[in-house]
C-alpha cells in the first residue's frame, strides 16, 4: 500500500466513524429535545482516522509486516499444541508456594478486600465449571447462570423450607444442579451446536423470571435471606444461639465479624485446588480427552463409536454442578440472595472469564478471572465504561487470538527416547 | 370467554408480531447466508429506537411542520443509519472470523451486544427516553359485547411492516443484488466462481437486516413512546424465536412465525397470566428448538461432511 493509498484509507473510516457515531453520541436526547454535542463524534473518528493512519504506517515497515504475519499465525492458531512430556517438576514448588500465599493473605487483608478476594474465587470457580463445558467440550452455554441461580436458590430455599446447613447445601445444590443440566441437557445436547447456545439462554432466563415472578416460594424480587455457615456447629455469630456455640468463644477469641470472611474464604479456596486438581486429572482422562476430542471434530468422533450424547452430557452437568457449588458460596458470602444477581449479563461475564482465559485453559482462567474481578475494583473511577471494555476485549481477543492468550497445550505421552 | 376480548388481544397479537417479525428477518437472512446466528441484532433494534427520537427530534427542531413527511424522512434516515450499524458492525466484528472456529463469532456477536448496549448508556445516559404522541386517534369496531379498539398507530404499523416486506421479497426475487444473495446463500464457493463478490453480498444482508430492524425501531417507538439501553436483550430473543419458529433461513416464515409468536403471547397474557408472557415466549423456543428444529416453513438441515 502506497502512503496515499494508506491516508485514504483512513480517511474513508474516519468518516465512517464520524457517521456511526454522529448521530449517537454527538445528538443527546434530552426529554423531547436533543442537545447537540459536537466535540464527541469528531474526537472519536479522529481517533478512528488516526489509529488507522498509525497502522497502515506500521504495516508498511519491515518489522510491521512481520508482527502482521506473527498475529496471522495465531489466528489460525493450528489446533492444540502438543509438548513433550515430563517438563514442569520445578513448577511445584511455586505451586506450594501460591498455595501458602493465598491460604495466608486473609489475614493481611482488610475486610473489604477479604470480600473481594473471596468474589474474585467464585468467578475462579465458575470460570473453572464453565471451562469444562465452552473450552473443553466446544458447548456454548449462554446460561451458565441458571446453574448458578439454582445453587444460591438452593442453600437459601432450602434451608428456608428443609433447615438445611451450609455444609448440607454444598452436596444438595450441587446434585441440583447436576439435575437440572442433565434435564436441559439430554434433549438439547443432540441437536445442531448453535442451537445448544440459544436453548441455555433461553433457559437462563426462564429460570430467571420464575426466581422473580413466584414470589410465594421465591420471595420474587425481594430476595432470601441466607443464614451464614457455621463450623462444625460453632456459630461465627456475636451471641450463641439456644444450646449452641459460637467460633470466638469456643476458642476463646475476642469477637470480630472478620471471622466469618476469613473463614468463608479459606473453604472456597480449598475447594478452589480440589477443583483445579479435579480438572487438571479430568483433562487427562480418558472422558477428558473424549470432550476434547468431539470439541475438534464431531463427526470424526461419532464415526470412532464415541457416544457424543453421553459425553457432553457428562461435560454439560459437570459443568453445572460447579455452577451450583459456586452459587452456595456466593449466597453464603453475600447473606441474601435475589433474581438480579442472575442476568444474562452474569453469563456473559463468565463466559468472558472462559473466553479471555483462552478457552480451554485452566490457568488462563484463573488469571482471566482474578483480573476480570479485581480490576473493576482498584479502577473504580472508570466503572462506567467497565463492561464496554469487556465486549471490546472479547471481539478483539476473537479477531487475533480465538484459541486465546496462551494457547492450549496437551502433553503427549510416549516412551522417553 | 368474551370474543372483544379475544378481537382486542389478536389486534395487539398482530401490531407485536408485525414488529417480531421485521426483526426476525434480520436473523434469519443473515443465518441463511452464512449460518450463523448474528446475536448482536437485537441491539441493533436497540439503537434503531434511539435514532428514531434523535432524527424527529433533529426534524423537527429544522421547522418541518407536516407530520407524515416528518415521519417519512425520519423512517429514511433511521433505515439508513441502521444499515450503516449492521454493515459496520459485520465488517469489524464478524468479517475477520470467517474459516475460525465455530464459537468464534458468538463470542464476538455476544462482545458487540455488550459493547452497543453500554454505548448508547454511556452517550445517552441510563433513563428511560421517549417521543410525544404523534398520531392520535382511533377505530371503534363494535364486537359481539363490546367493542375492539384499534388506533391509528397500529393501522400504520401493520401498513408499514407489509410495505417493508413486500419491498424486500421484491428486492430478493426481482434485482440483481438479490439474485446474488440467494446464489451466496445456495452455494457460496459455486456463486464466487460466476463472479459475485460474496463478501460484499454477506454486508449487504447484514445491513438490509438492519435496516428492517430500524422499521421495527420507529414503528415500536411510534407505538410505545418510550424506550431504554436495555430493549434490545428481551426482544431480540424473542424475535429469534419467531425466526426458528418460522423456520430460519426463510423470509416469509421470519413474518409468520412473527405473527404466531404475537398472537401466542398476547393471547397468553391476555387469558392466562401476565407476569409470565415471557417464560413463556422462551417455553416456545426451548420447545420448538427441541421437537421443531426446522420451524414452520423451514426445510431440515442435513449435515455435510
Amino acid at each position: 500500500m502506497t502512503g496515499r493509498d494508506g491516508f485514504l484509507d483512513a480517511a474513508r473510516w474516519g468518516l465512517l466513524a464520524l457517521l456511526v457515531f454522529g448521530p449517537i453520541t454527538g445528538l443527546v436526547l434530552d426529554g423531547y429535545q436533543v442537545v447537540v454535542h459536537w466535540q464527541q463524534p469528531v474526537w472519536l473518528a479522529a481517533l478512528v482516522f488516526g489509529g488507522r493512519l498509525l497502522l497502515n504506517g506500521l504495516l508498511a515497515t519491515g518489522p510491521g509486516q512481520r508482527l502482521a504475519r506473527r498475529l496471522a499465525r495465531g489466528r489460525a492458531g493450528g489446533s492444540v499444541l502438543v509438548v513433550a512430556g515430563g517438563r514442569g517438576h520445578g513448577r511445584i514448588w511455586i505451586l506450594i508456594l501460591l498455595a501458602l500465599l493465598s491460604l495466608a493473605l486473609p489475614f493481611a487483608l482488610s475486610k473489604y478486600w477479604i470480600n473481594v478476594a473471596t468474589l474474585a474465587l467464585i468467578y475462579v470457580l465458575l470460570g473453572l465449571g464453565l471451562n469444562i463445558v465452552v473450552g473443553l467440550a466446544g458447548l456454548l452455554d449462554l446460561g451458565f447462570v441458571a446453574f448458578y441461580a439454582v445453587g444460591a436458590y438452593g442453600y437459601a430455599l432450602g434451608h428456608q423450607y428443609l433447615d438445611l446447613g451450609f455444609w448440607q447445601a454444598i452436596p444438595f445444590c450441587a446434585f441440583l444442579a447436576a439435575c437440572f443440566g442433565a434435564v436441559l441437557g439430554f434433549p438439547v445436547l443432540r441437536m445442531h451446536g448453535d442451537y445448544l447456545a440459544i436453548v441455555t439462554l433461553g433457559f437462563g432466563e426462564i429460570i430467571r423470571l420464575i426466581l422473580n415472578n413466584w414470589v410465594e416460594f421465591t420471595g420474587g424480587p425481594n430476595g432470601v435471606r441466607v443464614p451464614h455457615p457455621s463450623l462444625f456447629g460453632l456459630d461465627f455469630a456475636r451471641r450463641a444461639k439456644e444450646g449452641g456455640a459460637t467460633f470466638h468463644g469456643y476458642f476463646d477469641l475476642p469477637y470480630s465479624a472478620d471471622h466469618r470472611v476469613i473463614f468463608i474464604y479459606l473453604v472456597l479456596l480449598l475447594m478452589v485446588m480440589a477443583m483445579v486438581h479435579v480438572v487438571v486429572r479430568l483433562r487427562r482422562m480418558p472422558i477428558g480427552r473424549a470432550w476434547e476430542a468431539l470439541r475438534e471434530d464431531e463427526i470424526a468422533c461419532r464415526s470412532l463409536g464415541i457416544n457424543h450424547v453421553g459425553i457432553k452430557l457428562s461435560a454439560f452437568a459437570m459443568g453445572a454442578t460447579v455452577g451450583g457449588v459456586g452459587g452456595v458460596f456466593f449466597a453464603a458470602s453475600q447473606g441474601f440472595v435475589s433474581p438480579a444477581s442472575f442476568t444474562f449479563f452474569e453469563s456473559a461475564l463468565i463466559l468472558a472469564v472462559v473466553v479471555l482465559g483462552g478457552l480451554g485453559s485452566t490457568v488462563g482462567v484463573i488469571i482471566a478471572a482474578l483480573v476480570l474481578t479485581i480490576l473493576p475494583e482498584v479502577l473504580r473511577e472508570f466503572a462506567d465504561y467497565r463492561i464496554l471494555v469487556f465486549g471490546l476485549a472479547m471481539v478483539l481477543m476473537m479477531v487475533w487470538r480465538p484459541r486465546g492468550l496462551l494457547g492450549l497445550r496437551r502433553q503427549a505421552y510416549g516412551v522417553d527416547p | 370467554m368474551d370474543l372483544h376480548i379475544i378481537g382486542q388481544q389478536a389486534v395487539n397479537g398482530l401490531i407485536l408480531g408485525s414488529i417480531y417479525g421485521l426483526i426476525a428477518v434480520g436473523y434469519t437472512m443473515v443465518y441463511g447466508i452464512i449460518g450463523m446466528i448474528n446475536f448482536a441484532h437485537g441491539e441493533i433494534y436497540m439503537v434503531s429506537a434511539y435514532l428514531t427520537a434523535i432524527f424527529l427530534a433533529l426534524l423537527t427542531a429544522f421547522g418541518l411542520q407536516s407530520l407524515p413527511v416528518v415521519l417519512f424522512l425520519t423512517l429514511l434516515l433511521t433505515m439508513a443509519f441502521t444499515a450503516l450499524y449492521g454493515w459496520t458492525v459485520e465488517r469489524l466484528a464478524y468479517r475477520p472470523l470467517r474459516g475460525s472456529t465455530r464459537l468464534a463469532p458468538w463470542i464476538s456477536a455476544i462482545g458487540i451486544s455488550l459493547v452497543l448496549q453500554n454505548y448508547v448508556r454511556i452517550s445517552q445516559g441510563a433513563r428511560n427516553q421517549g417521543i410525544p404522541v404523534l398520531l392520535e386517534g382511533k377505530f371503534r369496531l363494535q364486537a359481539a359485547a363490546g367493542t375492539v379498539q384499534i388506533t391509528h398507530v397500529q393501522v400504520v404499523i401493520v401498513l408499514v411492516a407489509l410495505a417493508s416486506m413486500a419491498v424486500l421479497t421484491w428486492i430478493m426475487h426481482h434485482t440483481s443484488l438479490g439474485r446474488c444473495c440467494r446464489a451466496t446463500q445456495q452455494d457460496r464457493r459455486m456463486a464466487e466462481l460466476l463472479g459475485v463478490d460474496s463478501g460484499r453480498i454477506i454486508a449487504t444482508v447484514f445491513a438490509l437486516g438492519a435496516a428492517m430492524a430500524g422499521v421495527a425501531g420507529v414503528l415500536v417507538t411510534l407505538n410505545y413512546g418510550s424506550f431504554d439501553f436495555y430493549i434490545g436483550f428481551v426482544t431480540g430473543i424473542k424475535a429469534f424465536t419467531a425466526a426458528v419458529l418460522g423456520g430460519i433461513g426463510s423470509l416469509p416464515g421470519a413474518m409468520l412465525g412473527g405473527v404466531v409468536l404475537g398472537l401466542a403471547e398476547s393471547l397468553f397474557s391476555g387469558f392466562v397470566n401476565t407476569d409470565y408472557k415471557d417464560v413463556f415466549a422462551f417455553a416456545i423456543l426451548v420447545l420448538v428448538l427441541i421437537w421443531r428444529p426446522s420451524g414452520l416453513l423451514g426445510r431440515p438441515e442435513v449435515e455435510k461432511v
